[in-house]
């Protein structure tokens, strides 16, 4: 019960974007498209689940035995451009469509502060595996909802009459804004 | 650029107004929209961020010459971090306050976009001096911004700039300013009124 209940929180209560700012600058860069948004949403989803495993493997295994926890930073952010480098060969080799459809984004994951700052978070809030996993899933699947329904208001925007010094980030941000107002009608759910 | 001298008043400008990181280029939104909840939070994270950007395109541009093509951006990282680590353990040690409210957006720095942004775009092709000026430009910008929108934020939630109350007691506080929401409602409205600033300078020009 305990982990549906977090599972939960992490999607829509704790919110990366609209709760936690983590993940920015994708979800306003590469939110225009609702086909773009969710590929690259999957993406980190992927990214995240494997970065929360790895992060949490060498914080318990190797920094804290060590006492060398203040290279924590600088030893995920290794880990994580290493393994975005490793997941993109491995489905360069083995899955060659999705690699087509993910490819360009998979780069731009290393430095997306979502990845840091789940394994950052993990450490910071002492989940044991499962929890620092789940978080990292569930948390990325929030992203995922978070920026598939920000490209669909997006589209719709287009199409519309903005004045002249709203268009783009502008109205992105409004958007964002309200959408953060409604996350937090979930407040109460967990 | 072309020119052997720089303008070196030219390059500081440049990153505090024309090419305002925050307003202008919106880079680094994730730190710009989470700590704004008060003025001092964002002089914060502005000061800190300056002194990573100022040491990473001081080391970035020493090195420039050194570091190979191909592994240039694990290498900006790894320099980045340094900084980062630096500034963490010192802020931790002597503003544990600050620290506490910053959390995990003092790592994430070293994620930031701007600083690896200046560090390709500006510190891998020019000299120190220059490197430095840009820096310190572009960090100034970026607290300058952080600062601006974490006093409206801090003025509208809390009644307070700095944590001196200005709107009297029978203020009542707009809440939803100091919550995330109010970090993107200000944050895009600030930018629209910069932009609508900025074109009829240009209308005025013409």
């Amino acid at each position: 019960m305990n982990v549906i209940l977090f599972m939960i929180s992490c999607i829509l209560t704790n919110n990366f974007i609209f709760n936690k700012f983590l993940g920015c600058c994708p979800f306003l860069g590469v939110s225009s498209k609702v086909e773009t948004a969710t590929s690259m949403g999957i993406a980190v989803t992927f990214v995240m689940t494997i970065a929360s495993l790895f992060a949490w493997m060498v914080n318990t295994w190797v920094l804290v035995p060590l006492q060398l926890e203040y290279m924590q930073t600088i030893a995920f952010i290794l880990i994580i451009a290493g393994l975005v480098q490793f997941v993109e060969m491995f489905l360069k080799k083995s899955m060659p469509a999705l690699y087509s459809a993910l490819g360009i984004y998979l780069p731009l994951i290393t430095t997306n502060c979502a990845v840091l700052g789940v394994a950052t978070l993990n450490v910071k809030e002492g989940y044991n595996l499962l929890f620092s996993v789940l978080n990292g899933t569930f948390s990325a699947l929030g992203f995922l909802l978070a920026i598939v329904l920000m490209a669909g208001v997006r589209e719709r925007l287009e199409s519309s009459k903005i004045p002249e010094c709203m268009k783009g980030f502008p109205i992105s941000l409004v958007t964002a804004g309200l959408m953060a107002i409604a996350f937090m009608g979930f407040n109460g759910l967990v | 650029m072309s020119e052997k001298k720089m303008n070196l008043g030219k390059v500081f400008m440049n990153g505090v107004i024309t090419e305002n990181p925050t307003f202008r280029l919106v880079l680094g939104t994730c730190p710009t929209l989470a700590v704004t909840t008060s003025a001092i939070n964002g002089l914060g994270m502005g000061a800190a961020a300056t002194f990573v950007l100022l040491g990473s395109n001081i080391v970035i541009s020493a090195l420039r010459k050194v570091i190979p093509d191909k592994v240039r951006i694990p290498s900006f990282i790894v320099v980045i971090c340094m900084f980062v680590t630096i500034i963490q353990l010192v802020m931790q040690a002597y503003l544990p306050s600050l620290y506490e409210s910053l959390g995990i957006f003092l790592p994430l720095i070293v994620v930031n976009c701007i600083i690896l942004g200046r560090a390709e775009a500006f510190a891998s092709k020019n000299p120190v001096v220059a490197s430095a000026v840009d820096g310190v430009g572009m960090g100034l910008g970026f607290t300058l911004a952080l600062t601006l929108i974490g006093c409206i934020r801090e003025l509208a939630g809390n009644g307070s700039v700095f944590g001196i109350n200005l709107l009297g007691t029978s203020y009542q506080p707009m809440l939803l300013m100091i919550l995330p929401a109010g970090g993107f409602l200000v944050f895009g409205l600030l930018l629209g009124i910069i932009n609508s600033l900025t074109n009829r300078k240009k209308e005025g020009a013409k």
